[in-house]
């Protein structure tokens, strides 16, 4: 059931019928797009749209609902937004259901942003986080882009979570269509949610104004994986003015697609190598399970030391030089990691580290 | 006066029995050529009229009418010009009438008299000896790859007049000469590569069992240099296998006419179209897959062969044959190849090091690599890049001849398992292979509880068990043991790495 206001709702069919005129005025700044939310609707009739004039924003369609700010059932931490200059939003629309976004809210919850385009390492370990941090009880939220974001719901998911996706289109439009599939899973099991009305297009300024809802909705952000100019950074410094926790994974030095999130590092974020550095943030205890390479009976050390060396990127010629094994051998190796799910070949022969027993 | 020359026209590579019947009766004087002839046929006229007049005989001034039998069906080429010569010079009475009657004659004409060699000669013979007939009459040139059938007589005839001279009974030409087989050329050595612990072994896995094989490796890392000393390790063919490439080759007009004694190793350019690579054209020629028959298809830089181009390659490769259709007959060109491609790891072709590519880039690149070719792939290597030049040359690999002697061996278990079931292992179909790998039980109830096992499509399954088939065989062993499933399973190309998008 709904719970929002007419005033409210309105604010949002507003926002809804100037979105275009606001995506032409920013063209050059869309990063604007989340201060602008912050005027009321006088500035914004003003600025992008004279002749529009406020009137009831039509009832949300089956299976979405619209909760405002007025509600008990709003979620609070979207009101720090307040604090710190950035609007929160006057009602936001979800599928899935107002219960369950509840439900997933009174757990801890972390958002998990990237690029676009990312290295398979990016994604493997997006999916890994997702996953672990979705077993251990945590919400995963992010972006439903590709890449990373896609990867980390595809991990929640999979790791028997309700992931919370924020996104920049009507909560459900599926944007973008290659990801239609996922979006579905998502408003399924977890929840999809947007400060834009129902069946809006995705513009290039409520990418960044959405990214300031999901660095609320998150006790803490980690940037997985992103270039210079990405709008995971965007995310990030929404993060910190909200005095929310910020962290990074280390990414290859020499490669441009991760100069963003190592250069967060070098600014002094938390440094992201696992599920276990992220729930030590948020507990502050040393818990969380291991990693899910270590899982099932112990390996015989030679096939360790294989598995080892072919995560790390070793070609079999290599492994076999390095450990003194014939080349038949190495291939039996591998093969029988990848018998147990510990290593997943791809149709090139390479390999990397597979989900684990 | 009318007379009927048997001759032997080439469909695909096998011959098909065409009768040349002549008719000469007074009237105005003409030559015509009917029964679909193609532009080449329809200039024999022009040749025999000339070798005619120019072998001292009289070339008739009647009515001169040619037919081609079976009327319905296009004949095309120059093979037809002895038998047309032959038909004109019985029913002219120059000849006997039944001189040539239980002779099959091809020949092309040159215009002085002389005979010039024909395409296919091979085939021709065998489809003549196939169809009863037990003299064959052949330009000298061809006489050699004739005579490799049996119970066949060949009558190697120079020209048009000792053709009538022979018919008249006044010569007899000597019986074809036959070469002493000819040794394997040595080719480049094994040993000239250095390191590639992982593409050695593959290639040796490869050879042994006839398994295709995939070597992925960034640019100068040896890639060609390694294909090009397959045909060294393979083993020479076996007698019929010799006959099939000789055959392939005399009809492509490739070869000298001697027996084949080494495999035939194809390296088309990645331009190359899909009738050029399967064969086809408005007369069907044999195309690169079938001119490597029983031998090796190297498709260097896979990625870059036109989409097209591979998918021609997917039914060839599955059943071991081209399929071609004209005028609503089928000609089967034979294909059964070791399939070797090439590949970069990555399209930036710098995969460690400086790769800058997302994972997407990756997998839509291998996504090129056409899924069905990719899925009749036995086995994937990694090459190393290669070692810059200052490393010592003391690590050279083993020789071709070591390597050959154990691909040999390993043949030879084979052949004596198959009895003629299939050539190798990776030609077994399904039945063959569930009839005749087996694995130790126990090491196959360890397997089969593997998570991995069960993603083992049926054909993917088949497939790493003929591989595992011939790592035992190399091994030496009877049984095949989990260690050789593990390996093959190791080596094999695995479904492709959907990056989440």
């Amino acid at each position: 059931m709904s719970e929002a206001c007419p005033a409210c709702l309105g604010r949002s069919g507003l926002i809804g019928d100037l979105a275009p005129a606001i995506d032409a005025a920013l063209e050059r700044r869309p990063a604007l797009g989340a201060e602008i939310l912050g005027l009321d609707d006088t500035a914004l009739r003003s600025a992008f749209g004279p002749a529009a004039s406020r009137r009831r924003a039509p009832a949300p369609p089956d299976g979405v609902e619209a909760v405002c700010r007025h509600s008990r059932r709003y979620p609070g931490a979207l009101l720090d937004l307040e604090e710190c200059g950035l609007d929160a939003p006057a009602a936001i629309f979800l599928a899935g259901g107002l219960e369950r976004l509840g439900e997933i809210l009174d757990q801890p919850a972390v958002t998990i942003v990237g690029g676009r385009r990312a290295s398979g390492y990016a994604l493997d370990t997006a999916y890994g986080l997702g996953r672990a941090l979705a077993a251990a009880g945590i919400t995963v939220i992010s972006g439903l882009a590709l890449g990373v974001d896609a990867a980390a719901h595809r991990g929640a998911l999979d790791g028997g979570g309700r992931p919370l996706a924020v996104v920049a289109s009507g909560a459900d439009v599926a944007y973008p269509r290659a990801n239609r599939a996922l979006r579905d899973r998502v408003a399924e099991e977890g929840v999809v949610l947007s400060e834009m009305p129902p069946g809006s297009p995705a513009f290039r300024w409520s990418f960044p104004a959405r990214n300031r809802v999901m660095a609320a909705l998150g006790a803490m952000t980690i940037v997985v994986e992103c270039r210079i100019r990405s709008g995971s950074l965007i995310t990030a410094r929404c993060a910190e003015k909200l005095q929310r926790v910020v962290g990074a994974v280390p990414g290859r030095i020499d490669s441009r697609l991760a100069e963003g999130s190592n250069a967060l590092i070098r600014e002094g974020v938390q440094v992201i190598t696992g599920a276990p550095a992220v729930l030590d943030e948020l507990f502050g205890v040393e818990m969380g399970p291991d990693g899910p390479r270590r899982e099932g009976p112990a390996l015989d050390p030679t096939l360790e030391q294989v598995l080892d060396l072919a995560v790390a990127g070793a070609t079999p010629s290599g492994i076999g030089a390095e450990l003194d094994l014939n080349p038949g051998r190495v291939r039996a190796l591998l093969g029988e990691l990848e018998l147990r799910g510990l290593i997943v070949r791809d149709r090139l022969g390479g390999w990397s580290a597979g989900p684990g027993g | 006066m009318h007379t009927s020359i048997a001759t032997f026209a080439l469909e695909g590579v096998d011959g098909r029995q065409v009768a040349v019947e002549v008719d000469v009766r007074r009237g105005l004087p003409a030559f015509t050529v009917v029964g679909l002839p193609d532009a080449a046929v329809r200039e024999a006229r022009e040749r025999v009229r000339a070798a005619v007049l120019n072998s001292g005989l009289d070339f008739p001034l009647s009515r001169i009418t040619a037919n081609l039998a079976p009327a319905d069906i296009r004949k095309s080429g120059p093979g037809f010009d002895l038998a047309l010569a032959v038909g004109v010079l019985a029913a002219s009475g120059q000849i006997p009438m039944n001189a040539a009657r239980d002779c099959a004659v091809c020949g092309e004409l040159s215009l002085g008299g002389a005979l010039r060699p024909v395409r296919g000669a091979l085939a021709m013979a065998a489809s003549a000896r196939a169809a009863g007939f037990s003299r064959v009459v052949v330009p000298v040139q061809n006489g050699e790859e004739a005579a490799l059938i049996d119970g066949l007589a060949v009558l190697p005839v120079p020209t048009l007049a000792a053709m009538a001279s022979m018919l008249r009974g006044e010569w007899a030409p000597d019986p074809p000469v036959r070469r002493a087989s000819v040794a394997r050329p040595p080719g480049p050595d094994l040993a000239d590569v250095r390191g590639q612990a992982d593409a050695r072994r593959a290639l040796e896995i490869a050879a042994a069992g006839g398994h295709s094989l995939l070597m992925v490796g960034p640019p100068g890392a040896g890639k060609t240099m390694l294909a090009r000393r397959i045909p060294g390790i393979l083993p020479a063919p076996d007698f019929d296998e010799a006959m099939e490439i000789t055959r392939v080759r005399s009809v492509a007009g490739l070869g000298d006419g001697s027996l084949a004694s080494d495999r035939p190793f194809r390296a088309p350019h990645h331009t190359i179209s899909a009738s050029g690579l399967v064969g086809g054209g408005t007369v069907p020629r044999p195309g690169e897959l079938t001119l490597a028959h029983r031998g090796v298809l190297f498709l260097d830089e896979m990625a870059e062969f036109s989409r097209h181009a591979l998918e021609a390659l997917r039914e060839p490769l599955e059943s071991g044959r081209v399929s071609v259709t004209r005028a609503q007959r089928t000609l089967e060109f034979p294909a059964r190849v070791m399939l070797v491609g090439a590949c970069n790891d990555c399209p930036c072709g710098r995969r460690e090091g400086t790769c800058q590519c997302a994972a997407t880039d990756l997998a839509r690149y291998s996504r090129r690599l056409s899924g069905p070719v990719l899925d009749r792939i036995d086995l994937v290597c990694r090459l190393d890049p290669a070692p810059p030049p200052s490393e010592s040359p003391g690590d050279r690999g083993e020789s071709t001849a070591l390597v050959r002697m154990r691909v040999a061996e390993a043949r030879r278990l084979q052949a004596r398992r198959l009895q003629g079931a299939a050539a190798c292992n990776a030609d077994m179909d399904s039945r063959t292979t569930y009839r005749t790998v087996r694995v130790e039980p126990t090491a196959f109830r360890a397997l089969a509880q593997s998570p991995g096992f069960a993603s083992l499509t049926g054909r993917g399954h088949d497939r790493v068990l003929r591989v595992a088939r011939t790592i035992a065989d190399l091994a030496g062993r009877r049984r095949v043991s989990a260690g050789h499933v593990q390996e093959a399973i190791g080596f094999r190309i695995s479904r492709s790495f959907e990056a989440a998008a």
